[in-house]
């Protein structure tokens, strides 16, 4: 042994900046070669803005439920403990509690409303979710991973708008018409509207809103201030359902 | 030598017992040749070399799944430069035509069972529930 104390401490010194340094220059290779993806949604918060008024023009309509039906192979179970819904109708009283006031409200008051997930920018689905299948995108959706759902359900107790569903039975032998370019889902596995994220990403709108005649729906970026859903809201007063809630809903009803 | 009749019938049985899988899979026809799945003929090129997808095409799929899914990236630069939507029934299927000739001949064989299929949908099975 002919190293002295000397020697072995420059040694040892000599050694750690080396690794310190190796680590340093890994760290930044890393970040270098995973350059951030996704830089179209940082600028975007979807939005849905509902005019009931044109809405309500063709009562029997269900053009905007037919069509997400459709393109998003959802089952109809007959029974209604079992409903599958991601765009529905509900009276106004139900889907406003909060609007009490009875006189001001009489035109809408037992008038069936179009509701859907509310895309929240606080979600508390998001906060519950144990293994992160549902999660906030940077554009606002709020998204669904079914590949994650263990159907545990606590997104479906979170919601106060009642959004999302529950696949208590294989889905497949209840859908009409299979549509091979969307998936379906499967027993046990909670679902939801997820803005037609599938038909966005192709650069087109969400379904319901192409199928609605009336155009009473409006879909658009509301970081954008151009954009028809900003000028909407500028233009004229609007409502969300339970916004004393906290969750920041982005489905607007214009009154 | 008086037990030679009964020496000899235990031997052959003995043989016949000890051999009896070889028997057993005669009988049944089965073969130790490997599964044949079924190549698309119009197109040559996959997203990865033959040899990669042979061992890890689950991982690729796995992570097309979670990139298209959680971090919004949609197309795939596959090694020799050209762009793929990363897509199952899309992208695979769409020169994978047989889903039963080609996906379940290996997995059949390997007595594995992916549950992509539970929800993603073989267009061929949409085409028979339609027609």
């Amino acid at each position: 042994m002919s190293i002295d104390r000397r020697k072995f401490l420059g040694v040892a010194a000599g050694a750690s900046a080396l690794v310190l340094a190796g680590k340093a220059s890994v760290d930044a290779l890393a970040s270098g070669s995973q350059p951030k993806q996704g830089g179209s949604l940082a600028n975007t918060r979807w939005a849905m803005v509902i005019d009931p008024a044109k809405c309500l023009k063709d009562k029997g309509c269900t053009a905007c439920i037919a069509a997400c039906d459709k393109v998003h192979n959802i089952p109809d179970f007959k029974n209604p403990k079992h409903v599958v819904k991601w765009i529905w109708k509900e009276p106004f009283k139900d889907a406003f509690p909060e609007q009490e006031d009875e006189y001001t409200i009489e035109q809408y008051k037992d008038k069936p409303f179009i509701l859907m997930c509310n895309h929240c920018n606080n979600p508390p689905c998001v906060r519950v979710c144990p293994t992160q299948a549902t999660f906030r995108r940077e554009d606002g959706i709020v998204m669904m991973d079914w590949h994650r759902c263990i159907g545990c359900r606590y997104c479906m107790a979170a919601c106060p708008y009642g959004s999302r569903s529950f696949n208590w039975l294989d889905p497949r032998p209840h859908i009409a018409h299979l549509d091979p370019d969307f998936p379906t889902r499967t027993k046990g596995v909670v679902e939801k509207c997820t803005f037609c994220e599938e038909r966005l990403a192709r650069g087109e709108g969400p379904a319901c809103v192409e199928a609605c005649e009336a155009k009473a729906m409006v879909f658009g970026n509301l970081d954008d201030p151009d954009s028809e859903v900003r000028q909407l809201l500028k233009a004229r007063f609007s409502i969300r359902r339970n916004p004393e809630l906290g969750t920041q809903p982005e489905v607007y009803y214009l009154v | 030598m008086r037990d030679k009749g009964l020496i000899f019938a235990g031997l052959v049985f003995f043989l016949v017992l000890i051999t009896f899988p070889v028997w057993y899979d005669l009988a049944a026809g089965t073969t130790s040749k490997g599964p044949d799945p079924k190549l698309p003929t119009a197109e040559k090129d996959c997203v990865a070399p033959l040899e990669y997808m042979r061992t890890s095409h689950m991982d690729l799929l796995l992570s097309w799944r979670d990139q298209v899914v959680r971090q919004d990236r949609l197309t795939y630069k596959a090694f020799d430069g050209k762009t793929y939507d990363m897509r199952l029934t899309g992208t695979c299927l769409k020169c994978h035509t047989n889903k039963e000739e080609f996906c379940d001949r290996c997995h059949t064989y390997a007595g594995v069972a992916p549950y992509c299929w539970e929800c993603h949908i073989d267009p061929a099975l949409a085409q028979r529930s339609r027609g």
